[in-house]
């Protein structure tokens, strides 16, 4: 079996959020990047497949040289060889228009991405690569096995989740509780070094949208602290301040 | 311009968000035309006119009970080019954003999900977004003549400017590839305020100390008419269902009113509730980060203060 997993390229989740050039561009001074926590449960899952009945776990990532690194953390948790598209992933559209053309070229049995990147929120790579490719595509997916050529899925819905089958190939956007985080070890990072890396460069495709500028959100007001022994305060406050009562 | 507004429904009821995405296409000035999938309470639907649907189509085959993701993006692209509709506006949701991605592929539209407020379209036609997870916004244009639009929460503010309309039946011609994936069978909790509709929700930290401890914010939460949300830990021991866990990796909320009790507000935690209206933080260290994102805070042990709270909101009704 062959298992395509595509991860982004973050800021960490602690990163605060600035941009430079009068708005238009993000400020990574200072900014650590992860694989994105969604598409890191995804590669998760794909490497206990791989543990568990045998499979080849190919990493993609949309992205400039800058991102190595954190494929090569993907290659250190276990994925076997890894390509990426030397692109800005300026948009969904853009991204999985790429993401669709390698799947294609590589002729994959199961691609499995994060529900969303934490960058851009969109929630949307899965379902248009599934599109592209003529696929099913399932999105949030909280439980995945493989049975031969079917697979049961769990998929979260609004206060619970719905069970699902359906046949490979097909694009899934994962989440917890899938499988847990992996985090590489010594031997891991080691072999990471050696396994290869494609480095493609991406076809042209016009994109749809267009960045105009960022925006910061205007900063919070300070607190109101209210004294445990006086809560009946806070319901006042509640209702005549702040009015959501 | 015509615009199809796609609306969602649980339990026959259209949801609350799908009303403000009717809301919002007719705040554009366009024609809108309302389209719900499977079944929905008619008067449901009827209603939709008051809050801007000029017509409203309905397409009832039982094979749409089930959200499948597939085939319902087959019936709104086949609904748009009916309705000769170049936008479609959703409200972003588990199924709502999935089936936006299809669509917007098929038909090659500029796509952009968690639209905050209405486009400005003084020049071209541009959208605000939510990005890094309520950390920042995006002003995007959208460039094709066909677009596709996914609704943030409180995107447009629920008003009536209408009556009701009546519905018109929409027949579908689905091929068996639109049922590729099959539902096997679903868990839902019915009667409960929906997380990411509540108006307001109460959560729950580690600091609550195990689930048999939950009682007293279900409670508040009742008295409310509140949703109940936990932190990351609390559904990974399990001491709450995983479609509770509030933050960065899980649902994304935007009440009214955001009650956190006996959490330490990490960022990831609080990359979920920043775009709440109002937060109240109740924690019993007083250097609780969470404290610096809240509106109201109460230093003090939970397990005092919210029976003391949830007797004084009863008291005030
Ligand atoms: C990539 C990544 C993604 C993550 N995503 C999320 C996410 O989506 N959502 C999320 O919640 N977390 C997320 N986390 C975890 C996050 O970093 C925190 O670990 C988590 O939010 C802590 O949960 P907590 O506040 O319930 O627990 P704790 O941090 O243990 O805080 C418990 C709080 O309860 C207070 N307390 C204890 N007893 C009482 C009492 N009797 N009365 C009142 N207060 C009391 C304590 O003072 C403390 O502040 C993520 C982490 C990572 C690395
Ligand atoms: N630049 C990228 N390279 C590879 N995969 C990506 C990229 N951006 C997004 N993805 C994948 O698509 C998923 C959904 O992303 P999004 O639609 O941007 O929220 C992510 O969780 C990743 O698995």
């Amino acid at each position: 079996m062959k298992i395509l997993v595509c991860i982004s390229h973050v800021p960490d989740t602690t990163s605060k959020i600035n941009f430079t050039d009068n708005n238009t561009k993000f400020d990574s001074n200072g900014v650590q990047f992860i694989i994105g926590p969604y598409d890191d449960y995804a590669l998760a899952r794909a490497i206990e497949i791989k543990e568990a009945s045998g499979a080849t776990v190919t990493v993609l990532n949309v992205g400039p040289a800058d991102t190595e690194p954190t494929i090569r953390k993907a290659l250190a948790i276990g994925a076997d060889d890894a390509i990426r598209v030397n692109a800005e992933p300026t948009d969904s559209f853009f991204v999985a228009a790429q993401i669709a053309e390698q799947a294609k070229a590589g002729g994959y049995d199961l691609i499995l991405m994060g529900r969303e990147s934490i960058d851009y929120n969109s929630g949307v790579v899965h379902g248009i690569v599934g599109e592209m490719l003529g696929m099913p595509s399932i999105s949030p997916v909280m439980k995945l096995e493989i049975e031969g050529n079917t697979a049961k899925l769990a998929r979260e819905i609004e206060g619970g989740k719905e069970f699902l089958e359906v046949n490979l190939p097909f694009v899934a956007g994962c989440q917890e509780p899938i499988a847990e985080w992996k985090i590489p070890n010594m031997r891991g990072i080691m072999s990471a070094r050696t396994k290869p890396l494609k480095v493609v460069e991406p076809s042209a495709v016009d994109s749809g949208v267009k960045l105009q500028k960022f925006e910061l959100p205007a900063p919070k007001g300070s607190v109101k602290m209210i004294s445990p022994d006086n809560v009946g305060e806070l319901v006042t406050l509640l209702k005549n301040e702040a009015k959501v009562l | 311009m015509n615009i199809l507004v796609f609306v969602e429904s649980a339990e026959g009821k259209i949801k609350k968000t799908s009303i403000e995405a009717v809301v919002y296409a007719h705040a554009m000035g366009g024609a809108v035309t309302a389209i719900a999938l499977g079944s929905v309470e008619s008067s449901e639907l009827e209603a939709l006119g008051k809050y801007g649907a000029k017509k409203v189509l309905h397409a009832s085959d039982s094979k749409l009970n089930q959200g499948i993701i597939q085939a319902y993006a087959s019936v709104l692209v086949s609904a748009m080019k009916d309705e000769q509709a170049d936008i479609l506006i959703l409200a972003n949701s588990s199924l709502g954003t999935p089936v936006a991605a299809r669509v917007a592929a098929k038909i090659g539209a500029s796509l952009a999900s968690n639209v905050v407020e209405l486009p400005n379209t003084s020049s071209g036609f541009v959208v605000k977004r939510s990005i890094y997870t309520g950390k920042a916004f995006a002003h995007v244009e959208l460039k094709n003549a066909k677009k596709v639009l996914g609704l943030k929460k409180n995107a447009a503010e629920i008003k009536e400017v209408g009556a009701a309309v009546s519905v018109t039946p929409y027949s579908t011609s689905l091929v068996d590839a639109d049922f590729a994936t099959k539902i096997t069978s679903s868990e839902k909790a019915t009667g409960e305020v929906l997380l990411p509709e509540a108006n307001i929700v109460v959560s729950g930290g580690r600091g609550m100390k195990g689930p048999e401890n939950w009682g007293m914010l279900e409670e508040l939460a009742k008295t409310l008419h509140a949703a109940t949300g936990c932190s990351k830990p609390v559904s990974d021991m399990n001491w709450r269902p995983h479609h509770e866990h509030v933050g960065q990796t899980g649902v994304k909320v935007a009440p009214q009113l955001y009650i956190a009790v006996g959490i330490s507000g990490a960022i990831q935690h609080l990359a979920g509730v920043n775009s709440s209206k109002c937060i109240v933080v109740i924690n019993k260290d007083p250097e609780a980060p969470f404290f610096k994102a809240a509106d109201y805070g109460i230093v003090g042990d939970a397990f005092e203060i919210i029976p003391k709270l949830t007797e004084a909101i009863k008291a005030s009704k």
